[in-house]
């Protein structure tokens, strides 16, 4: 008996772990979405919080067939779409784990989300291998169509060498005579690649410019006291920082205190995530990106006045980058899902698959067309413009908007983008 | 007594193995990350009993996994079984090296300085853009003595080979726990002197045990890598050891199948929080912990070894 008694816990666990088995087939008329991005944690709030809103209210209009064409079919080609939401917090190995359960558990037919690039660089080689397809919405690196080229793996938002390129490239439209300039980055890999490409695009648009404090706290260090006592003594006309939520306001309150920003102009490559938050807080004058042309740099079309309204009418907040980026990835999908399934009964993720490659269309943020990674990786144009308080509106404004045609930030096919920009940005069209 | 329990050990790892290929992909890919990290907890459980607690053995799980992945991205050489070996090594040489300023420390101290150790490979990690900072990069396919398995075979093999790593380290533990080293780690814990008087170096066998749970820390990184097929710095931050010293603390000291079975109902229920209350899961983790440490103060170990003996009395 004491043996048995022994053997329990194991017993026990094994059970945990069959009771969670799935339960029964699926029905036939639905399409299962997994969407996954950060519920908690610090990325929460700025992306992974406007991406889950993002696809709550798109994937509601989609079933209630309430979007403008040609998204106006029922979900995705009639069929009703069922989201699941996960929390991307933890581990590689729990984003691999939930990546796993989604796919082979849950039976979605398809993936989307993802916010860190160490996610998606994590997920890739599983969801290649499980044959499942994944469209990440937000996470920036170029690496993951670099590396080799994917089969399942689509991600309509461009990747992040467009922000910082056409950063440099705004800087010196609108600032004329710069010598000198400054980066304040998170020391990780989001921060270190965002004044890589920053850096180096201006080493090639402005040779005789000369990047003086290079700057890269602990991430969510939240106190920057001695970083802006070194940039007061700096004569830069800019300063570069790829900042968000938490970092960026505790940046922006204490530097304001100090002056800072009446010495250098201070360009926010994913500044659009805070404004609205901020308001008045927000110094005038500060350059603002937004990862392409979402949020207040959006051009004013019929399907970008429907996802304002629809959004805001939820949310009571208009919608910043990432709830872009995800309704632009949920349309992209739904557009490869239809075009599959134009050839009868329900697509699998090969059909899917081939219907997305290099696909085109224009949702909310414009123009997408999947140009690289071999059709799978989109781009799009993109905007800088500069941040006004309105005193009588009381809201947030984005002036002086410059946009930038997606081939003039984006490399052509078949190159790295740091090499690319290494080797002085041949071949942008501008 | 020592005889049973091998039988009940080798019994519950032939259980495992068994219905491994019964399970769903996605079931044995959990159960063959919980078992791997179970050997970190094991290396936790060997120091605990001696009254020590690092804060810091992702140093070793996070040096188990760069130098399988590593390898594999430099050399091309992809033999599963020979990487995890070379993990585990590499891990032990380490921990033999630190274990020369580690083993001075007692309580705090010792908990801080493995700390400061595993922060410090961290803070390299993030510098080392060659080698993507904190994305990552990914960890080759492995092979198996030459063969090359995909899909449900490649994970059934991962699992089983880390069941396999695990049933011997077990083993090992169990009879290291037995021997007078691993005897004398409650007197340790108790009074040092008095183990000292005894012409004991206490020092030496606190290095000892560095080094066993430094070897079983980078045995588990080893093979959490190749099952996860990516690396990243975050395995060698202070929240992964956190996350460690969390499950020692469900699964207690008590007994080596602890280790394992905490290590297993710990991702079970994560992954189960995470599917129900995808907003709140943490919240359901602290909570099992906080009953954990209010009803089971020796950790779900002692439930079992309650259970026993009720049935002893019984008898």
């Amino acid at each position: 008996m004491s043996a048995r008694t022994r053997i329990l816990p194991a017993l026990v666990a094994l059970a945990a772990v069959a009771a969670v088995l799935p339960a029964g087939a699926q029905q036939p008329a639905t399409v299962k979405l997994g969407i996954v991005s950060f519920l908690t944690g610090p990325a929460a709030s700025p992306f992974g919080i406007p991406g889950r809103n993002g696809a709550e209210i798109v994937i509601e209009a989609l079933n209630a067939g309430k979007a403008p064409p040609p998204f106006d079919k029922v979900g995705f080609g009639g069929s009703k779409v069922e989201a699941k939401y996960v929390d991307e917090a933890g581990s590689a190995a729990n984003v691999v784990t939930e990546f796993r359960n989604l796919v082979q558990r849950d039976q979605v037919d398809a993936v989307v989300g993802y916010v860190s690039s160490g996610s998606c660089l994590a997920v890739t080689p599983v969801a290649e291998e499980l044959k499942a397809l994944t469209v990440f919405y937000d996470c920036g690196t170029p690496r993951i169509f670099e590396e080799k080229p994917r089969r399942y793996v689509f991600r309509v938002s461009p990747h992040a060498t467009m922000d910082n390129v056409a950063a440099a490239r705004y800087v010196l439209a609108k600032k004329k005579n710069i010598t000198s300039y400054s980066g304040i980055n998170q020391n990780y890999a989001w921060g270190q690649d965002s004044w890589r490409d920053f850096e180096g695009a201006m080493k090639v648009l402005a040779p005789k410019a000369t990047a003086d404090k290079v700057l890269f706290p602990k991430l969510f260090a939240g106190e920057y006291g001695a970083e802006i006592s070194t940039l007061l003594t700096s004569k830069s006309q800019i300063l570069h920082t790829s900042f968000y939520d938490g970092d960026l306001e505790s940046f922006i309150f204490q530097e304001q205190a100090r002056g800072l920003d009446k010495r250098m102009t201070i360009i926010m490559t994913t500044g659009e995530t805070a404004i609205w938050r901020l308001k008045d807080k927000m110094p005038d004058g500060t350059i603002i990106g937004a990862r392409g042309a979402n949020g207040p740099l959006a051009r004013d079309t019929e399907i970008n006045r429907w996802f304002q309204k629809i959004y805001t009418d939820r949310y009571n907040t208009p919608p910043t980058y990432p709830a872009y980026q995800m309704a632009q990835s949920l349309l992209g999908l739904k557009l490869a899902y239809e075009k599959a399934a134009a050839a009868g009964g329900k697509p699998n993720a090969d059909a899917v698959a081939a219907a997305f490659t290099g696909l085109e269309f224009t949702g909310p943020a414009g123009h997408v067309k999947m140009a690289l990674g071999e059709g799978h990786q989109g781009i799009t144009e993109t905007a800088y413009g500069t941040y006004k308080f309105n005193k009588q509106t009381k809201m947030p404004e984005i002036v002086d908007i410059v946009r930038f045609p997606a081939e003039c930030v984006n490399p052509p096919p078949g190159i790295d983008a740091d090499k690319w920009i290494a080797g002085g940005m041949k071949g942008a069209k501008c | 007594m020592a005889a049973r329990g091998h039988l009940v050990g080798a019994l519950m790892f032939l259980i495992a193995a068994a219905v491994g290929p019964a399970l769903p992909d996605w079931a044995v890919s959990l159960a063959a990350i919980a078992f791997a990290n179970a050997l970190v907890v094991l290396g936790l459980v060997v120091m605990w009993r001696a009254g020590l607690v690092s804060f810091g053995q992702a140093l070793y799980y996070c040096i188990g996994a760069y130098a399988v992945a590593l390898i594999a991205r430099w050399t091309g050489f992809t033999d599963a079984v020979a990487l995890v070996a070379i993990g585990g090594v590499g891990a032990g040489i380490v921990a033999a090296l630190v274990g020369f300023l580690l083993a001075r420390y007692r309580e705090i101290f010792f908990a801080m300085l493995s700390l400061a150790l595993s922060m410090i490979l961290y803070g390299v990690l993030v510098k080392t853009e060659s080698l993507g900072s904190t994305d990552g990069f990914s960890v080759a396919t492995p092979t198996f003595f030459g063969l090359s398995l995909h899909g449900d075979k490649l994970i059934l093999a991962l699992y089983w080979l880390t069941l396999g790593i695990d049933a011997i380290a077990a083993a090992a533990v169990g009879y290291y726990f037995r021997s007078i080293a691993g005897a004398l780690a409650a007197p340790i814990r108790d009074n040092e002197i008095r183990v000292e008087f005894l012409g004991v170096s206490v020092t030496g066998i606190v290095h000892g045990k560095v080094v066993i749970a430094g070897t079983l820390g980078g045995l588990g990184g080893a093979l959490a890598a190749l099952t996860i097929g990516h690396v990243d710095p975050a395995m060698a931050y202070w929240t992964t050891s956190g996350g460690f010293v969390f499950v020692t603390i469900l699964a207690g000291a008590g007994s080596v199948a602890a280790a394992f079975v905490g290590s297993l109902l710990f991702e079970a229920a994560r992954s189960i929080a995470v599917d129900v209350m995808p907003g709140l899961w943490q919240m359901l983790l602290g909570a099992v912990l906080l009953l954990t440490i209010l009803f089971l103060p020796e950790g779900l170990g002692s439930l079992a070894a309650r259970v026993g003996k009720r049935g002893e009395v019984k008898r």
